[in-house]
């Protein structure tokens, strides 16, 4: 049999066929450093590292199959995706359970989910699909649907009460009406009414969000309380210093002073560990992550694929920025775990059909432009 | 922007603002390197003293886990201290070296040099890790002059499960054992991951599975002063720890004993209840285990040897086995039949030895049959072919609606092991059973001659000794029904307070009153004139009972001869009783795997435990194993 290689070669190239490699080999090289992390943060008790690489295997299994979804079969999902998160909204504002204080969870019998999850992915998919319908038409009662269609899901999310998650969907749908063009004179009126409203705000917030804000400005208020995961945390980031402590060496990590440190805290772990060297890799790491996300928004053949390309890197920064932002101490505490770093499987299946989404988006274009 | 829309314009719009995106990502993470600029280079120093000098640490204290007393107040299970030798590996320095030198003053063998390794890969660096368990107070001692030669080495006090009377009731208390990540889960489901930290026990079986979140007790803490290695330097603040409920049981710790030694070397089971309440009396499931064994961790030989017995001793025979009742479904089927109108008691039928449906015999024990058969007489001598009859003319459905709602086939509920799941349900045949169970049509279709030998308590028919144990208690407590417990009350250590398990039964069966007093003078025959006669004979109160033989082996038409066959494949023996026959303190069932004829060898047994429970006393002459003895008692 002659064409034995021959046909494995296609066979392979078939199955490679929809993966971008750069891409690929940025979120390979961020969960190394991240897999390490997990494994420093755990060694000492519950060895996560394992469990981790599984997550990640089974993310990458569902990118692959996404990114063989040609962009108009994901349209097709844009407007159930939608419906289906907001009706599993509804059920967790009606019959969630609540678990901390918070109504985020929707029990299945067997086993329980966190709707607002999926609408990580729902959210930019149903308005960059809603953009996509009217590109033709656009007019400024477009933008004002759109709004309503973000605003319903954010509002039910924020209620539960979640805020992490309530910016995180609500930028990525807000990245999606940027990029359809909202005029920036709406933008900028946008923010001073926000600035304006701060107080009234305010007031609307539960008191762990207020005092978490408080302790935002001042940590040391509540040392044993809502500040002291964040004085922890910023003394290891600190004492970690321009080179790091070495592996394994993290005295706050190791003697148990960092909160929650496989998950939302793990960066102060790698931190502490590996030095502003460590750092500035890893934002580099993420820099060319949203670098590449933007050369396959940028040569995205429709509006819609466009516009979710574009609202999904966005995305991927957002959770960075604010969760390296809120461990270092400038921005609040929200629950938002770092990408690709953070344990969490739940967290790496969203992460990677995004991955999967803008592959299929790069990967498909030569079909569209005929 | 208007209604007028430009392809070319849109994009390079898209692409401006993508750059704009661009321009602020840009920003933010430089934002954010100047941040880890100014943490990690500026304030390095500041930040790197405040690392050292971080040494507040939240150390658990573990509580005290709550004693199990039984009824009169005899300890089943509880906590002892003792000194342990430890090491903290993170500051002994070369640990070969360590417990080499360690080796020459105190004994230290090779297993406890295995269990340390286990330990070690465990833990946190800087806790402290048991050597040596329990030292003489002469090692301690002994170790304390030399003490300084070995840093990081210390004698600490820690407290140790104990169960002092070892073997007996080990099926009903459990036993705990190190936390495995299924415990892990276990107790994040939960959602005590904050209570479980420091505890390195769990519950893993019985009574100390069930009842672990109750017997566990609430984590204390220590705020302790420690340096950057993790040394404890001084205690700054102490919450105290709150020690776990205290269970008291419904078991009577001697008769559970007297019962243990009645079964000798037999396999079997037997679980008595009080009627009037459900509480276990005892539960006994032979061969038995000594717990104590699990809580420093089994070694290998133990679990082997434990595991690969050919009689199986951790298996829970009471809950888990599921046998035929045998002859001891008769009464049963009896008060069906005059609790729906098939029957009255005086109505009798001409037994001729053999019961003839479609073109298969099924045959009485006794050649010839036992002439002329009423229902009290159906019973003293266990006529078969009174029940084939009667089974024929219930049908299996009517049979599976009211052995259900005695509880034949479904879990009692009762309070061991982690949830409902622990105990076996058994098999209460029915038409829409065989549907579900098979999976061929053919296979799932009722056949009305599968009815017949259901009425004796074989065919399809396998129940727990537990189930057996509580049908017999409603049918002793007048059809009030009472789910088996084990604990009588908790006993909140915090306050003091008593809370009643089971202060409520969980259904009445609204049985006819003289149908029950039709069934309790029958049944009082037994032992009087009927196949129990022998077993009770001089017994000075009055007792209800019934013997039964479950088939292990079909005989396919030869004659059964118990020396003919092997061990494994003899017959199980059975015995159900209530006593005093009028105002029943205690009701029980007897298994006895393997035993041959119930009257034989399960009957004598329940004459023990009712002598003891009732009279206080060890009957001299009870009946014996005794071949002599069974022609008489062959009619089963």
């Amino acid at each position: 049999m002659i064409d034995v290689t021959g046909s494995l070669r296609r066979a392979w190239q078939q199955l490679i066929a929809h993966i971008d490699f750069p891409l690929l080999l940025i979120t390979l090289a961020i969960m190394a450093v991240g897999l390490a992390t997990v494994n420093s943060a755990t060694i000492d008790s519950s060895h996560r590292m394992m469990s981790q690489a599984g997550n990640m295997g089974l993310a990458m299994v569902i990118m692959w199959f996404v990114s063989r979804l040609p962009p108009q079969k994901l349209m097709s999902f844009a407007i159930p995706l939608y419906v289906l998160g907001v009706v599993l909204l509804i059920a967790v504002f009606l019959f969630g359970i609540k678990v901390n204080g918070a109504r985020r969870w929707l029990p299945l019998g067997f086993t329980r989910i966190q709707p607002s999850e999926i609408m990580k992915i729902a959210m930019p998919l149903m308005l960059a699909w809603y953009f996509q319908k009217y590109e033709a038409t656009l007019k400024m009662k477009h933008y004002l649907v759109a709004a309503l269609l973000l605003f319903v899901p954010f509002a039910l999310i924020a209620k539960q009460p979640d805020l992490g998650t309530a910016l995180l969907v609500g930028s990525a749908g807000f990245y999606v009406i940027f990029f359809a063009g909202l005029p920036w004179k709406i933008i900028v009126g946008m923010i001073a009414a926000a600035a304006a409203a701060a107080p009234l705000l305010w007031g609307m917030m539960h008191d762990y969000q207020q005092k978490r804000i408080l302790t935002l400005i001042d940590p040391t208020t509540d040392p044993l309380g809502t500040g002291y995961h964040i004085i922890q945390s910023i003394i290891a980031i600190g004492s970690g210093g321009a080179i790091g402590k070495g592996y394994l060496n993290g005295t706050q990590t190791h003697l148990e002073f960092i909160p929650e440190k496989h998950t939302d805290f793990i960066f102060a772990v790698y931190s502490e560990e590996w030095g502003l060297l460590g750092n500035a890799t890893l934002v580099f790491l993420y820099t060319l992550l949203i670098g590449r996300g933007m050369i396959i928004a940028s040569g995205a053949p429709t509006l819609f694929s466009r516009l979710l390309a574009g609202a999904i890197t966005l995305g991927f920064f957002t959770y960075a920025f604010i969760n390296m932002g809120m461990v270092s101490g400038i921005l609040p505490v929200v629950g938002v775990p770092l990408p690709f770093m953070s344990y969490g499987g739940t967290a790496l299946v969203i992460l990677f059909l995004g991955i999967g989404i803008l592959m299929s988006i790069h990967t498909h274009r030569m079909l569209v432009k005929k | 922007m208007g209604n007028f829309h430009n392809p070319e314009a849109d994009l390079d719009r898209f692409r401006f603002r993508l750059g704009f995106a661009a321009v602020f990502v840009l920003f933010a993470f430089c934002l954010l390197l100047g941040r880890f600029f100014w943490l990690q280079v500026i304030q390095h120093d500041f930040y790197q003293t405040r690392a050292e000098d971080n040494r507040i640490a939240l150390i658990p204290i573990v509580p005290n886990r709550g004693v199990i007393t039984d009824r009169n107040g005899v300890v089943l299970a509880h906590n002892y201290s003792a000194f342990t030798l430890e090491i903290t590996p993170s500051r002994a320095g070369d640990l070969e070296e360590t417990i080499t030198a360690l080796s020459e003053v105190i004994d230290i063998q090779a297993k406890d040099r295995k269990r340390f390794k286990r330990l070690m890969d465990e833990a946190k660096n800087f806790e402290s890790i048991p050597i040596r368990t329990r030292l003489s107070d002469a090692e301690v001692a002994m170790f304390a002059a030399q003490r300084y030669r070995f840093p990081g080495v210390e004698v600490k006090a820690r407290l140790f499960r104990q169960y002092p009377l070892n073997n007996v009731a080990s099926h009903a208390i459990g036993y705990i054992g190190r936390i495995t990540d299924r415990d892990l889960k276990w107790i994040e489901e939960a959602e005590k991951q904050a209570n479980y930290k420091g505890t390195d026990h769990i519950g893993k079986n019985g009574l100390e599975q069930h009842y672990e979140f109750e017997l566990h007790g609430e984590t204390g803490y220590e705020e302790v002063e420690i340096d950057a290695g993790g040394r404890a330097l001084r205690s700054l603040k102490r919450i105290p720890p709150v020690s776990g409920n205290n269970l008291s049981l419904t078991l009577d710790a001697k008769l559970q004993e007297i019962t243990e030694l009645a079964f000798g070397d037999r396999k079997g089971s037997l679980v008595a209840i009080e009627p009037s309440t459900g509480g276990i009396l005892a539960l006994v499931s032979n061969p038995t285990y000594d717990p104590n064994l699990f809580v420093d961790g089994i070694t290998p030989d133990n679990w082997k040897e434990l595991n690969d017995h050919p009689s199986k001793p951790m298996i829970n025979r009471a809950i888990n086995g599921a046998y035929p009742p045998g002859s001891t479904f008769k009464p049963f089927m009896a008060l069906a039949a005059l609790e729906m109108g098939k029957r009255t008691p005086g109505q009798a039928i001409s037994d001729p030895g053999y019961f003839n449906f479609g073109n298969h015999q099924f045959r009485d024990d006794k050649k010839g049959g036992h002439g002329m058969v009423d229902m009290y007489k159906s019973i003293v001598h266990s006529c078969d072919t009174y029940y084939y009859i009667l089974a024929n003319d219930m049908g299996i459905d009517n049979i599976a609606k009211f052995m259900g709602s005695f509880g034949f086939g479904q879990r009692t509920g009762i309070d061991l092991g982690k949830d409902d799941l622990s105990e076996s349900k058994g098999v209460l045949p029915s038409q829409e059973w065989k549907r579900q169970r098979f999976k061929k049509p053919e296979q799932q279709k009722w056949y009305a001659g599968e009815t017949i030998s259901i009425g004796i308590g074989q065919g399809y028919n396998a129940y727990t000794p537990i189930q057996l144990a509580q049908a017999t208690a409603t049918l002793a407590n007048n059809g009030v029904m009472f789910r088996p417990h084990l604990v009588r009350h908790i006993v909140d250590t915090k306050t003091g307070e008593k809370r009643l398990v089971e202060p409520k039964p969980i259904r009445d069966l609204q049985l006819k009153a003289q149908n029950i007093e039709v069934i309790r003078r029958a049944l009082v025959g037994v032992n009087k004139e009927g196949t129990g006669a022998r077993a009770f004979a001089g017994a000075p109160y009055e007792a209800a009972g019934k013997t039964g033989t479950a088939q292990v082996y079909s005989l396919k038409g030869a004659q059964y001869k118990e020396g003919a066959i092997k061990k494994e494949l003899r017959d199980h023996a059975l015995f159900i009783a209530y006593a005093p026959a009028d105002k029943p303190t205690i009701a029980l069932a007897v298994l006895v795997e393997n035993g041959g004829f119930g009257a034989q060898s399960a009957a004598p047994i329940a004459r023990m435990v009712m002598d003891y429970y009732l009279l206080g006393k060890l009957p001299a002459g009870a009946a014996k194993d005794d071949p002599a003895a069974i022609e008489e008692e062959h009619e089963e």
